[in-house]
């Protein structure tokens, strides 16, 4: 049985939930070894052992590991592909900074935010801002994958892997971590919220989408999105973009509000199970894939429909 | 120090992208094409650097058709100096291409590459990390700020949970996010002057590289299309709605 190394995402506290659903990606193509690289990551690793489906986890616990640095962590990896046979990572900032580093080390071509597990070596993926999907097979000899989180159930916590140490590879000194600005937000987090009120331009300022969006936010338990535009405008912070070129959701509803709907924010949302578009611009694209449409003045209709819930 | 941008030449971000009828791929006949939009970002990232004085050239290379010698005259219009068309009218892969910079990149030895963070047709997102490895050289994945400080460079990135900031040593390889600058539009005297900036044309086996596919397209098809939706006659119809989906 072929053998798969998972990355597992995490902020060097608490794994991400993005690795559960590469986990399930993973566990299409054969035994799956989840590979917590980091500083201080004990608990991380006992989380991995918990998903269903992890038949291994290892752990890499060294300074050098800490932030991710793709210097330092992709010879890890490229150690550990010695004994299997395809590398798969979520693709999230994380995945994607890492993945690719690791797919030339070894000379193989990389699958990008794959879709489906089609075969041993095939696989459907999105191009074009997901306004085609690609077929794609591989005809190197190991794999290199980055996991669409929407398209994947996460795994469960049934699970009860062995956990194993494994060596460093040290630090490269080619790069280091300086610092951070971790936006913290008491809402859901965006790509495994359950409801998304995502703002666009029509917001005006910063103040204005929040006192606008974030009271039906609170209201709906949602977690807030918003169009490229508002993120380039300063209305929200840039890990709020949803799009192409952002965070990609698939929510049991997205609430798009003063949102055009231009086909690098539809690729972001688009696998919403409900859309709803709140627009005053009958014409605006956003309807032509809004399962309910509103078309009203937002400053007039959010705040009405906050209060009537 | 030298810049290098690598730059590819796509369909143009307004233009909404057919499947062909036969599955082969996505209809390119005749369509707007233009200069990568995260390209554009490195160009005139490269191009300020040099007006601040820390660049002292600026190389824009790019792989494809001839026809990309339109969009290396695009980024030569807006300030670069020089480029480079490796021509190919196949098309290649993220890792090929990335062996084909790394040979230009041996050669001409720049102090920074700065690339986009993915190229909006095939959304791979790649091209930069693997040049990266292939160099042995560290990497600035999807910057929003990039200041160069003596032997080394200070990357701010868009990471899922906000900014972060790294600090890597020069040579390094950055590449762009949308926030990091808002590109110029070229001047017509930049335009006029690009015509007779040096454009060389090379080929991928000038530079030894192979660039036989790894992964075969066996179909593309359309996305699963949303059906229509229905529209609510105001808030009150739109609570009734929330209520039935048990969101409210
Ligand atoms: C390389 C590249 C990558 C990109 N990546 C992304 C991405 O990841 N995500 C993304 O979102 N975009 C992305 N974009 C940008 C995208 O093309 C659009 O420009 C952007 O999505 C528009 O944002 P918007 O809908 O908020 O603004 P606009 O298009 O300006 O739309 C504003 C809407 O608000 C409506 N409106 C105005 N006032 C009111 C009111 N009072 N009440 C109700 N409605 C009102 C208007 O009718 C309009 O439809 C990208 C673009 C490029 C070139
Ligand atoms: N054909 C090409 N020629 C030159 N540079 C390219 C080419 N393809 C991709 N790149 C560069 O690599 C970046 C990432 O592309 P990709 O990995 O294909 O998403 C682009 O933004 C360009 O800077």
């Amino acid at each position: 049985m072929a053998q798969i190394l998972v990355w597992a995402d995490h902020d060097g506290a608490v794994l991400k939930d993005a690795t559960r659903n590469a986990v399930t990606a993973a566990a299409q193509l054969g035994a799956v070894h989840v590979l917590v690289a980091g500083s201080g990551v004990a608990g991380v690793a006992q989380a991995a052992a918990m998903i269903s489906g992890v038949a291994k986890v290892l752990v890499a616990d060294d300074a050098a590991y800490a932030h991710g640095l793709a210097e330092n962590v992709a010879p890890l990896i490229l150690g550990l592909m010695a004994d299997h046979d395809a590398f798969v990572a979520p693709a999230t900032t994380t995945g994607k900074n890492i993945a690719p580093r690791v797919a030339a080390l070894l000379d193989v071509a990389q699958i990008s935010e794959i879709l489906s597990v089609e075969g041993p070596k095939r696989f459907t993926r999105p191009i074009y801002a997901g306004n085609a999907i690609a077929t794609v097979e591989s005809s190197d000899a190991k794999l290199v994958i980055t996991v669409r989180g929407t398209a994947f159930a996460k795994a469960g916590d049934a699970g009860s892997a062995q956990i194993e140490t494994i060596g460093t590879t040290g630090d490269r000194g080619q790069s280091s971590f300086i610092g951070a600005e971790v936006a913290t937000s008491e809402r859901p987090e965006l790509t495994s919220a359950r409801v998304v009120v995502s703002g666009g331009r029509a917001l005006k300022d910063a103040p204005t989408f929040e006192q606008v969006l974030f009271p039906l936010a609170d209201r709906l338990g949602a977690a807030v999105g918003a169009s490229r535009a508002a993120v380039d405008a300063g209305y929200a912070p840039n890990d709020c973009q949803v799009g192409q070129t952002g965070k990609i959701v698939a929510p049991e509803v997205y609430i798009a509000v003063g949102i055009s709907g231009a086909i690098q924010h539809l690729a972001g949302m688009k696998d919403s199970k409900i859309i709803v578009a709140i627009n005053k611009d009958e014409e605006a694209p956003i309807f032509q894939i809004a399962d309910i449409a509103l078309v009203a003045d937002l400053f007039e209709a959010v705040p009405a429909l906050t209060a009537s819930l | 120090m030298k810049i290098m941008v690598p730059v590819k030449r796509v369909l143009d971000y307004n233009v909404k992208p057919r499947v062909k009828a036969d599955g082969s791929g996505v209809d390119l006949a005749n369509a707007k094409m233009s200069l990568n939009p995260f390209d554009e970002i490195a160009v005139e990232e490269a191009v300020r650097l040099k007006e601040q004085g820390i660049a002292s050239e600026v190389l824009v290379v790019s792989v494809g058709q001839a026809k990309a010698q339109d969009v290396l005259r695009t980024a030569l219009a807006m300030g670069a100096d020089r480029a480079i068309l490796v021509q190919c009218d196949t098309e290649v892969e993220p890792l090929a291409i990335a062996k084909i910079l790394q040979v230009i990149a041996d050669d001409e030895a720049p102090g920074l590459i700065l690339l986009g963070k993915q190229a909006i047709d095939d959304d791979s997102n790649q091209v930069g990390q693997m040049l990266a490895a292939l160099l042995g050289r560290p990497q600035g994945t999807f910057a929003s700020k990039l200041v160069v400080e003596g032997d080394h460079v200070l990357v701010t990135r868009e990471v899922d949970g906000g900014l972060e900031t790294l600090r890597l040593s020069l040579p390094a390889i950055v590449t762009t996010d949308l926030r990091l600058n808002e590109p110029r539009y070229a001047s017509l005297p930049g335009i006029m002057k690009a015509k007779s900036k040096p454009l060389a044309t090379k080929t991928p086996a000038d530079y030894g590289v192979d660039v036989t596919p790894r992964l075969t397209t066996l179909k593309v098809s359309e996305p699963a299309v949303r059906g229509a939706g229905i529209r609510v006659a105001d808030v009150a119809g739109l609570v009734v709605k929330l209520r039935e989906l048990g969101v409210a």
